[in-house]
């Protein structure tokens, strides 16, 4: 915003200068096209949730920064795990309007419930803001479990006594739990509730055994010394957690993320695509962007945006395909 | 049609939407699942055979004639009730079915221009004010201040020049 | 003892600072007006105004989003006794007796009740919150599935005396909701349900509220034109001082179950997951068993108007609590509130307490200056809200079935919910002239979802076996007084019988 406005002054008209300030439009590329009316911004989750976190705050930034001349509207449509919220944004085919806040459901819902018909690699990629990791966790008053060995060795001993606790039958957690079963070769019991924030207390009361959860909803806990990571699902160790071993490190090859990520509905037109683009690294490049991503436990280092996130959606969309597969569905709804 | 008739159409009719109810929940699993409990379909599925029991009750109860309604032989509606419950509740079926076209605030302009004028037989002075004055506050209110976008369909681009307005402080 | 009076003292004054004093007044008002309106509730003032928080240090950001949802708490209680329309869940129990206080003329009776008993809940709860804290996040960490459900239990057994004397009907309309309540997602499999038609709308489920609107706004309205054949009805209302003090006065008369609704609803609502909906319909509950006269609940008794409104706020307050020490929303809005915080940068969890005691003490200082404010501000606008219902019918009814349609298309923001509204509303007028009670479809639309939800987590987590309810101390409990609360009546009843029998024995 400091650079534009310096560059404008260079061309000494002061009332563009004003109109531009106001108007928040700050790049030539971006004069073309802006918002004509109130943008729905579509959260695919439900109020409260780290999807709906990210939206509120990115909200919040654009209008306190002034960077779009039309409010930035959220909206939930949390339905049958995002399908609904996929369904919305096919059907706005062509919109201008209407942008998508997404996490992995965006990639295993239309895997999952066949039926729904959505196809994501048409949706007009706009930008990943941020990538989200998992870690194991267990109550830290099991004292006999210290390490991913002696925790595969009680869950066998458990057999489906065992309870693992998630946000959801489809959800991220769910897959990665359906991925530790096959992997080492046991059968747990996994019991859904609503949020992660659920999830952690039912850890901490006892009433579940272990749970693989954000490092965002355990961390409280974690520094309160409720409840302890065993293993971290990542290519390298989070800073917040330098002694936790990686899941690679001990052997096993095992790594899952979480994106967050900003799309379009199919055939945006492509001054649109490029005008939230840009409108989304100005909040990403953010302090206040950038902080709430190191307090989250997000890792915000590269923006994909355009083609190079649309390209990092296929591989995603590929990669599940084969995780679903490989574990298979009902290993997922257990039913 | 007499009370006595439509407490048995109606007790009849839910009987059918529980079975309905019923064969939708059975394309789920309606039974034990060992070790997880009711399987998903379980819970709709018992409960709509538990209205349809309900059903069969009041059913059985109007045959004996224990209730008051199945005694009773007064019409169920009569011409004035159809007339003035059928207007309204149609009025809101124009409304609702014309959002859908030329989006609410000209549907709001209709349907209040029908029901103060021809229904409620107000003056044409207060008619005006108030199919004018309501869209507004309605506008104001929700798409303002609760920044919650009401669907506007084919008038959609009508409110381009009052965004400018009202976002180029 | 003396640590917490400090910290107390030391949070009033944070909140009586000007910036947090303006904010808790505003946001009052605010939450007050949006409370009032049916549709729309604490959620959506506090999702609206959260990004304008980012202009003010957090903790007048927390006061003002608290204070907004403390004044709709208030507010959800005027649009269900002024129009009959429950504006929230939380305000349906309160539509049972404040309507027909209305309907008589006593709409300013029922609406001072309900500012009334909402400050002796607030009140009693804040007091309770200060005190207790520490110990009750303690127990709410023992509440599992088997407890949750254990206490949906003991929900469903207070309101068994809410239904007709039709039983069959009664019971059908409680299994409707129910089966209402399973449309959508189903968490525990991940698999969609009751979809019909595979259209969009039935994936989000139906909303509480579309039920709710429909047989309560547009199924009353067609119900009231039917009763009054279209003629204008003026409701009558005189408003003077003296008229206000008779008010006031009428805290007499239930000033015990608002005390007893109050604690109940504290403790229920710092249950995660419970919230305030089961809290004010197990205070009504409570109220109509242990009245001494429990056949004027529903036909307009003061107490059945307190009783509900006492506990919701009491909860709201409790629901706090487990948003602040273990991060998990009891509802929507401290949901969005929860969000808010972690946007400030404020991590909620059970270190709050000891390393941002400010913040945690500001917003409970808050919360005694926001029950004052809202009562006052309350008390003073009834008045403004009585001269609604002197409104012509003509201009009222239009007028209402905007709000209904404006209402039930805010929360999800699809026209399908507002068509659904419409076949709610026309169906339950029919079957309402038919005899079948609708008021236990709309609370088995709200607890439904929560009590097949911890069933099943319950029997996951014990692979089936049944005994995980009565093996469980808390849910063993809950059974017991849920069994007791059923079979109570029936015990009333019977030896009401055996006393009036006794002297005609005996002479």
């Amino acid at each position: 915003m400091k650079l534009v406005l310096e560059s404008l002054k260079k061309a000494a008209i002061p009332a563009v200068v004003a109109a531009a300030t106001t108007l928040g439009l700050s790049a030539p590329a971006m004069a073309e096209w802006s918002p004509k009316k109130p943008v729905e911004l579509i959260i695919m989750a439900g109020a409260g949730g780290g999807a709906d976190q990210i939206a509120r705050l990115l909200q919040g930034l654009i209008e306190t920064k002034k960077l779009s001349p039309r409010p930035i509207i959220p909206i939930n449509k949390a339905g049958g795990s995002g399908a609904e919220a996929l369904r919305y944004i096919q059907d706005k085919k062509g919109d201008d309007h209407t942008i998508l806040v997404t996490l992995n459901s965006f990639y295993t819902t239309p895997v999952i419930q066949k039926g729904i018909g959505v196809d994501v690699s048409n949706f007009t990629p706009i930008g990943r803001m941020a990538v989200d990791n998992f870690l194991l966790w267990v109550n830290s008053e099991m004292t006999d479990i210290t390490d991913l060995d002696s925790y595969v060795a009680a869950v066998k001993a458990a057999g489906t006594g065992w309870k693992v606790g998630g946000t959801g039958t489809g959800q991220e957690d769910s897959i990665l739990t359906a991925m530790m079963e096959k992997e080492f070769g046991y059968d747990v019991t996994y019991i859904p509730f609503p949020g992660g924030g659920t999830v952690a207390k039912n850890l901490v009361g006892k009433h579940i055994d272990s749970t693989v959860n954000n490092p965002a909803e355990q961390s409280e806990f974690f520094r309160a010394g409720n409840t302890k990571p065993l293993v971290q699902f990542t290519a390298e160790r989070l800073p917040a957690y330098p002694d936790v071993p990686t899941a690679n490190e001990l052997g096993v090859n095992m790594e899952y993320y979480m994106q967050r990520s900003i799309n379009g509905p199919p055939g945006m037109s492509a001054e649109a695509q490029e005008w939230y683009i840009n409108l989304f690294e100005q909040l990403f490049n953010s302090e206040e962007w950038q902080k709430f991503c190191v307090e989250d436990g997000l890792a915000c280092d590269t923006y994909l945006s355009g083609d190079a996130l649309g390209q990092y959606h296929q591989d995603q969309i590929a990669l599940h395909k084969e995780l679903i597969e490989s574990v298979g569905a009902s290993a997922i709804t257990g039913e | 049609m007499t009370v006595r008739t439509a407490e048995i159409c109606m007790a009849i009719l839910l009987a059918l939407c529980s079975i309905a109810l019923m064969f939708k929940s059975a394309e789920l699993k309606i039974g034990w699942v060992p070790e997880r409990g009711p399987g998903s379909g379980a819970w709709p599925f018992w409960l709509s055979a538990g209205m349809l029991l309900t059903c069969l009750a009041t059913i059985y109860r109007w045959f004996k004639g224990v209730t008051p309604e199945s005694k009773n032989l007064e019409p169920f509606m009569t011409k004035d009730t159809i007339l003035v419950v059928g207007v309204s509740a149609g009025s809101i079926l124009f409304l609702l079915a014309a959002t859908h076209f030329v989006g609410i605030y000209i549907a709001l302009f209709f349907f209040l221009l029908f029901y103060l004028r021809f229904i409620g037989h107000h003056s044409w002075l207060l008619t005006i004010v108030m199919v004018i004055v309501v869209p507004i506050i309605v506008f104001c209110l929700f798409e303002w201040a609760l920044k919650i976008p009401l669907p506007k369909a084919i008038t959609e681009e009508w409110f381009y020049p009052i965004y400018d307005l009202m976002y180029s402080y | 003892m003396e640590e917490i009076l400090i910290h107390l003292g030391g949070g009033l004054a944070q909140a009586m600072e000007p910036l947090n004093f303006t904010m808790i007044i505003l946001g009052c008002m605010l939450g007050l007006l949006i409370g009032a309106m049916p549709g729309l509730g604490s959620v959506n003032g506090v999702a609206i105004l959260l990004p304008i928080t980012f202009l003010v240090p957090p903790t007048a950001a927390i006061i003002f989003l608290a204070a907004i949802y403390y004044g709709a708490m208030y507010g959800g209680a005027i649009s269900s006794i002024t129009l009959g329309i429950p504006g929230a869940s939380t305000a349906v129990a309160t539509v049972f007796d404040g309507r027909p206080l209305a309907q008589a003329g006593h709409a300013d009776r029922a609406l001072t009740a309900a500012a009334v008993a909402s400050f002796i809940g607030g009140t009693i709860s804040v007091v309770l919150f200060t005190l207790f804290a520490p110990p009750l996040a303690a127990f709410a960490l023992r509440f599992g599935p088997a407890e949750e459900f254990a206490l949906m239990l003991l929900a469903f057994a207070t309101f068994i005396g809410l239904g007709g004397d039709d039983i069959p009907k009664t019971v059908f309309s409680i299994l409707i909701g129910l089966v209402l309540a399973t449309v959508g997602l189903d968490i525990i499999s991940g698999q969609p349900r009751l979809i019909f038609g595979d259209i969009d709308g039935f994936l989000h489920g139906i909303n509480f509220l579309v039920l709710a609107i429909g047989i309560y706004g547009i199924g009353e309205m067609l119900w009231t034109l039917e009763t009054t054949q279209g003629k204008v009805t003026v409701h009558k209302v005189k408003m003077s001082v003296s008229q206000m003090k008779r008010n006031l006065g009428d805290v007499k008369q239930y000033i015990g179950t608002t005390s007893l609704g109050s604690v109940l609803g504290y403790f229920v609502g710092t249950l995660p997951a419970a919230g305030a909906t089961p809290a004010s319909l197990m205070s009504y509950g409570l109220a109509k068993t242990f009245s001494k006269d429990p056949e004027s609940f529903g036909k307009g008794n003061i107490a059945g108007v307190a009783a509900p409104e006492a506990a919701n706020n009491a909860a709201s307050t409790g629901s706090m609590l487990p948003m602040i020490t273990l991060g998990i929303p009891g509802s929507p809005t401290t949901a969005i509130l929860l969000g808010g915080m972690i946007i400030w940068g404020l991590r909620p969890g059970p270190l709050l307490f000891t390393e941002n005691p400010e913040f945690v003490w500001g917003l409970i200082g808050s919360l005694y200056i926001a029950n004052l404010a809202t009562v006052i501000i309350n008390i003073a606008f009834i008045p403004l809200f009585v001269k609604v219902l002197t409104c012509p019918f003509t201009i009222l009814a239009p007028i209402i079935y905007i709000l209904c349609v404006v209402g039930g298309y805010a929360p999800t923001q699809t026209m399908h919910d507002v068509w659904l509204m419409l076949l709610f509303g026309i169906v339950g007028y029919l079957l309402r002239k038919l005899n079948y009670p609708v008021a236990p479809a709309v609370l088995a639309i709200v607890l439904g979802p929560l009590a097949e939800r911890s069933l099943r987590q319950s029997l996951l987590s014990s692979q089936g076996e049944l005994s995980i309810f009565v093996t469980r101390p808390i849910s063993a409990t809950c059974i017991v007084i849920a069994l007791a609360l059923v079979f109570y009546p029936v015990y009333k009843k019977f030896s009401n019988k055996r006393a009036a029998d006794m002297p005609a024995a005996s002479g």
